[in-house]
């Protein structure tokens, strides 16, 4: 089983491991993508409530018990096989941190700023386009961040509910046929790479979307493994 | 939409308790494997200087970026299927977590109270076992409940890479289109890394006195990990 890299497999499949890689940006992409779009407006309802952070961080803590595999498995019943269950998966995880991050940020933007605001003479939706957002950016950023490098990794699992990109090398090239190690290979480093690749380009997007914030930044989530 | 009670049969069907304690035995041997070498690793790369910090970023690197299906399958596919393969699978995938808290922890420790200890005469082992490493145990927990969740989660992949446990009914659910066999899997995959979390904040709380309950809950919340 422990043979080395096939080079002649890899010359003769690059199609299929372009069309893999292809497919797991798009999973990253709208998994993630669904996730911001459904974390954001939750973050700034949530923003307020007494117990809005205990809510965003104990429904992170909920998703990430839920084993990868258990979650795509309890979404085939209702949405079959495919992109759309494997995408929802995606989301459902990305919502967790993003979610998380967003309601510290919103929730650390310090109150006398936002007194000098209202004193100011803006009204609460002024507050929160123009001060409480802006100052969230590093902390949204880095939610973003988190969730996109995860969510490259979870997305091999994908490939276990039809879903495509970079699992199917794994699972469909490699596992099912007698462990096979050149595509199993193949597909981890091309997952790294991406993981690193998107993890560099969105640290420059936060440098460049704040550059007031490079020293002081509310980044709960540095430290995560 | 299938039934609990076909869900039930399709569990016992499938040789569910089997299984479970597959599952459950690989999940263990897991755990305690990765917060012994994580603990002794975190220990050594928090006091290790320059190295030990170069330790600390490349596992937090590594750890945020190698999928751990992918992970999994490679080792098995370098080694052999079976029990033990999978076991140091798992176990290298637990690692970085427990590391990382264990080694933010006693760097992270109060340098106030850790001057006091070595003012009081102790020596470097003595900070490290009466001071440091107590002041750690929060993040160190936080790292183990996440390496444990973890663990228990890809235990499940295991079973697509022929390591037995619940897996192995998930992917025969997904291959055979059957619902309550899938079902047969998941919920109790589900249930047990439930039940790991628990187990792990249980532990936590019976180590931490009563008193300091509530500010290392905070400190817990901010550290919690994946």
């Amino acid at each position: 089983m422990a043979e080395g890299i096939d080079w002649d497999w890899i010359g003769r499949h690059t199609d299929d491991i372009a069309t893999a890689t292809i497919d797991h940006l798009q999973l990253v992409g709208a998994g993630v993508g669904l996730a911001v779009a459904v974390a954001l407006p939750t973050a700034v309802a949530l923003r307020n409530h007494p117990i809005g952070a205990t809510i965003a961080s104990s429904t992170a803590t909920v998703l990430y018990t839920i084993p990868s595999l258990a979650l795509f498995a309890f979404l085939i019943p209702v949405f079959g096989i495919g992109k759309t269950p494997a995408i929802l998966g995606l989301a459902i995880y990305a919502v967790g941190v993003l979610l998380r991050n967003t309601v510290t940020g919103l929730r650390g933007v310090p109150a006398p700023v936002l007194e000098a605001a209202r004193g100011m003479g803006l009204n609460r939706r002024q507050v929160l386009l123009k001060v409480e957002l802006p100052l969230a950016v590093p902390a949204i950023l880095t939610g973003i961040r988190l969730a996109t490098i995860e969510t490259v990794a979870i997305a091999t699992i994908a490939a276990f509910v039809a879903g495509g990109g970079l699992g199917e090398l794994i699972l469909n090239n490699g596992i099912e046929r007698n462990l096979f190690v050149t595509p199993i290979v193949a597909g981890t480093v091309i997952a790294v790479c991406m993981a690193l690749t998107l993890d560099l380009a969105l640290v420059g997007v936060q440098r460049i979307a704040t550059p007031w914030s490079r020293r002081i930044a509310i980044r709960p989530d540095e430290a995560r493994p | 939409m299938s039934l609990p009670s076909d869900t039930w049969t399709a569990f016992t069907e499938n040789e569910g308790w089997e299984r479970l304690t597959q599952h459950v035995e690989l999940s263990v041997v897991a755990i305690a494997l990765a917060t012994t070498i994580g603990v002794a690793l975190g220990i050594a790369c928090a006091k290790g200087g320059p190295i030990g910090s170069f330790g600390i970023a490349a596992t937090g690197l590594i750890g945020r970026t190698v999928p751990t299906f992918a992970a999994m399958a490679l080792v098995i596919a370098f080694t052999s299927i079976g029990f033990w393969p999978a076991a140091i699978g798992l176990t290298a995938l637990g690692i970085p977590s427990v590391l990382l808290n264990v080694a933010t922890g006693i760097r992270g420790a109060e340098p106030g109270a850790v001057e006091a200890a070595r003012g009081m005469g102790l020596t470097p082992t003595q900070v490290l076992t009466r001071v440091e490493l107590p002041l750690a145990l929060p993040l160190a927990f936080t790292g183990l409940r996440t390496a444990a969740v973890m663990i228990v989660a890809t235990a499940a992949l295991a079973g697509a890479v022929g390591a037995g446990g619940l897996g192995v009914t998930i992917i025969a659910g997904l291959s055979n289109n059957q619902t309550d066999v899938l079902l047969a899997g998941a919920i109790p995959v589900t249930l047990l890394a439930v039940v790991a979390e628990v187990l792990v904040l249980t532990a936590q709380s019976l180590t931490t006195p009563k008193r300091l309950r509530r500010a290392r809950r905070q400190a817990q919340l901010l550290g919690r990990g994946q």
